[in-house]
This record gives structure tokens, C-alpha cells and sequence, in this order.
């Protein structure tokens, strides 16, 4: 059976791995390098490495740090941040990841999900949306997209982008609650289950994940195929291992030898 | 010396990372003197079955890949470099593959619209039979698939390990004498993969 997956996120920000709220009050937690080793050999699925101050700083993502990650673990991993077109993508993949991921990018220009799926497979093209709650009735799903760390709004709704992402051929899509995130008080279920239930590609629930009991609802309730974790774990509070012990007892599908 | 066949089927990377970080050195290549003289051959790749093996004859690649295969080299398909070594693959209105494997690839047709295609994440491989390239690999544990197409061998015997998604139960993991062949990325299954990718490096082809 295939196995739910459980994706640390590392934010990284001058070679450091950062973790805010709302994408305000930053602090340091560590070497990326040394948390990535501890995460893969602590039994982690995947992990998601952002460079989250690449775009604002207008540079290009940090490579030798992708290429360095792809040396020491031998499990998938993404990236995102500062990929601006086809040839940023490329480089990142060459470096050794096995999924890019685009935001604020394939909003601006989401004819680059096509050309990098045409390009490199689908399966490495990842979609990063920030959706945010609205009571604005133009909103359909009663989600609207949000980019640039949720900064500006975009007039998307976020049901009709996912839909728009599977047309243009895009791997995976990473709904991450701009409500949620943060917070520690659980995914956003809701969202995450219309999103996940209405397109055909996996969807990786982002945002909110407090508790191991966060997971176990977002699998359930949520038809996630994958759960991003941060604060929970980087700050030591629960190991992987923890999380997943808790998931196999409620029934989940969880890889549980590595 | 061991090769990588280089056919512009995805990122070769991670497999070339995967091999150095186990002290095995190799090379990535499109030459097929280079394939041919090589101790070992990996064959990966993603992507579509067209594309690649149109690829694959335009770098005069076909010829060599049975040429290596039928000249006892241990050999060693990964996802793609897997699928077009059957006979017939369902991907792109029907693509006529190499042919070292009796059998066709199809693709996963589930009952469930809820089901995702592709597959993607760890999933178990169940042995069916014994096989050094799993030596030291606790049955049943999970690898890392990415696939929307799965490899189904005409004989049972080709068998090694399998693997269910989308209702069916497919053969994860193929053996024909010195060929190995599987569905899913040893070099991004973690300690599990990197300890098949070095049962490879030692595998004299003999089954």
C-alpha cells in the first residue's frame, strides 16, 4: 500500500534554518546540512528545502547549498525559492534535487508548469499555493491565492488554480493555508480536502501542523497524500519517529523501516 | 568501471550521488563503446516511453543496450530504463520497446476516481522470490516509486518483487540471469536503496 508521507520544511534564510509566524519574527535553528542528515536518518519521507529570501533579494537560489543536500541524503527532496525560468530549474535538478517548486512564478507566468513538465517530467514540477480565506462571493471555493509570503493577493481563486496547475501538466501541488500556517493549531482540513478530492495529482497538506493528532486528521479527514511539518519537529519537541508511531496506531499507511 | 546510460531521460544525478556516496565510482555516458566496455551498466531515466526510445535510436543506443545484456554484463533498469526494456509499452498511443523482457507496460487504470496517478511516494516490495540484488533488505520494506505506467512480464518467473497500487499488484522488480530491472529509485529509497545499488556493485550477474 502506499505509504502517506511526512515532509519536514526547511526555510532557509543566509545558510541558517529559520522559522517564523506569518513570515514575521524569524529565528535560527540550525545548519540545513546537519538537520537535513538528522531528518532522513530520523525516518523522514522527503524533505522541502525553501530559500525564502532569494526572490525578494533578487538572486538566484543557493546551489552549492541543493548540490550539498543531494551529496548527504538519499531521499527525495524539493526546493523552491528563486526559480525565475527553465534554466533555474534545470541547474536545481542537475544539482540533485528531485522536485522544483514554483509559486509566485507560475502565477505571474503559468505557461513555465507546462514548459518545465514538457521539459523534465512532470513528476518534478511541484506547485506551492497560499491560499487565504475569503467571504468575497467571487471566490468560488472561498479561497483566494496569495503570493510574494502572502503579501499581495492575486484575484485567484484557489479551487480553479489547482484545476488550471493539473491542465498545465504539474507533478504535485503543496496547498499551504496562509490561515494555518503557523499557528500549530491544525491543518486547514477543509481546504485541503477540496483541493485533494478534485484533482488528480498528490496534494501535500502545509500549515498549522501542531500535534501528531494534526496528521492523523489531515491523512483522514484532509485526503492529504502528504503532510509538510516545521515548528513540531525542529524544535525538538517531537522526533519523526514519535509522529509516525502515533499514525501507525490510528491506522495510517506510514513507511516504517529506513 | 561502472556506466550510466545518458539518453536525456531526466536528471542522472541523484543516481551518480547515490553510487559515490557508497564509494563506487562511475560515469555518465551516452557512448556506447563506453556502455560496452563497461564492468556494469545502469540503465535509469524518467519521462515518457516514446521520447525515450526515440532517443535511444537516435544515440545508436538500442543496439548496444542488447548487445550489453547479451554479453553477461550485470545490468541494472531503474523506472523508465525499466519499462522500455519489455517488449511494449501502453504510454503515448502504444510504443514498441527494446524487448529483453517478455511482457508489456500498462498503465494504472483504477476504479477509484479518488486514486492518484501517478503514484508517488514509499511503497512496499513484496519478495517473490529470492534475488541477490535484495540481500540484507528486510522483505516488505518501501521504496520510492514515481510512475503512472507499471511493468507487466508475460511469465511469472521474471518476478522478483511486487508491489500493489490501483488495484493491481505488479511485478516492482523483474530478474532475467544478468538483467535486474525495477519500478521504483533505489537511489532515493534512503539506506534501503543505497544498500541495493551496493548488492549491485558486487552482483557477478548469476542468479
Amino acid at each position: 500500500m502506499l505509504t502517506k508521507r511526512i515532509i519536514p520544511c526547511l526555510d532557509v534564510r543566509n545558510k541558517k534554518v529559520t522559522k517564523g509566524v506569518k513570515f514575521q519574527g524569524n529565528i535560527d535553528l540550525g545548519d540545513p546540512i546537519e538537520m537535513a542528515v538528522a531528518y532522513s536518518d530520523g525516518g523522514c519521507d522527503e524533505l522541502v528545502f525553501y530559500d525564502i529570501t532569494a526572490s525578494a533579494e533578487r538572486r538566484p537560489i543557493d546551489i552549492e547549498m541543493v548540490r550539498e543536500v543531494g551529496r548527504v541524503i538519499h531521499i527525495p527532496f524539493s526546493v523552491g525559492g528563486g526559480i525565475e525560468t527553465l534554466d533555474d530549474m534545470y541547474r536545481v535538478l542537475l544539482a540533485g534535487a528531485e522536485k522544483v517548486s514554483v509559486n509566485s512564478l507560475a502565477v505571474a507566468n503559468p505557461a513555465i508548469i507546462a514548459e518545465g513538465a514538457r521539459q523534465f517530467g512532470s513528476q518534478c514540477i511541484v506547485l506551492g499555493m497560499d491560499p487565504v480565506r475569503t467571504d468575497d462571493p467571487r471566490f468560488a471555493s472561498g479561497y483566494e491565492i496569495t503570493i510574494r509570503g502572502f503579501r499581495e493577493r492575486t484575484g485567484l481563486d484557489a479551487l480553479e488554480w489547482a484545476k488550471k496547475a493539473e491542465g498545465l501538466g504539474v507533478g504535485e501541488i503543496v496547498v499551504n493555508s496562509v490561515d494555518a500556517d503557523g499557528t500549530r493549531d491544525g491543518y486547514e482540513l477543509r481546504l485541503t480536502r477540496m483541493i485533494s478530492t478534485s484533482v488528480r495529482n498528490p496534494v501535500v497538506a502545509s500549515g498549522g501542523a501542531g500535534t501528531p493528532q494534526h496528521l492523523i486528521d489531515v491523512f483522514n479527514e484532509g485526503a492529504a497524500d502528504a503532510a509538510i511539518i516545521a515548528s513540531m519537529t525542529h524544535t525538538g519537541e517531537y522526533t519523526i519517529k514519535q509522529i509516525k508511531d502515533e499514525l501507525v496506531k490510528a491506522g495510517v499507511p506510514i513507511r516504517r523501516k529506513w | 568501471m561502472l556506466a550510466i546510460i545518458d539518453y536525456k531521460a531526466g536528471n542522472l544525478t541523484s543516481v551518480k550521488l547515490g553510487l559515490e556516496f557508497i564509494g563506487i565510482e562511475c560515469e555518465i555516458t551516452d557512448q556506447p563503446a563506453r556502455i560496452l566496455a563497461a564492468e556494469r551498466v545502469i540503465f535509469p531515466g524518467v519521462g515518457a516511453a516514446g521520447a525515450a526510445m526515440q532517443s535511444l535510436r537516435e544515440l545508436g543506443l538500442v543496439e548496444t543496450i542488447k548487445s550489453v545484456v547479451a554479453s553477461g554484463t550485470p545490468f541494472l533498469g531503474i523506472c523508465l530504463g525499466t519499462q522500455v526494456i519489455f517488449e511494449f509499452s501502453e504510454e503515448d498511443g502504444g510504443t514498441p520497446c527494446i524487448g529483453l523482457v517478455p511482457g508489456s507496460v500498462k498503465r494504472f487504470a483504477p476504479s477509484d476516481p479518488m486514486c492518484k496517478i501517478p503514484q508517488m511516494g514509499w511503497n512496499a516490495v513484496e519478495s517473490a522470490r529470492e534475488h541477490l540484488l535484495f540481500e540484507g533488505i528486510e522483505d516488505s520494506s518501501e521504496f520510492y516509486f514515481v510512475h503512472s505506467y507499471y511493468p507487466s512480464p508475460s511469465d511469472d518467473r521474471y518476478t522478483i518483487g511486487q508491489t500493489e497500487y490501483a488495484d493491481v499488484r505488479f511485478a516492482s522488480a523483474i530478474g532475467r540471469g544478468n538483467l535486474f530491472a525495477v519500478q521504483f529509485h533505489p537511489e532515493r529509497s534512503g539506506r534501503i536503496g543505497l544498500r541495493m545499488l551496493e548488492n549491485f556493485s558486487r552482483w557477478d550477474g548469476q542468479c
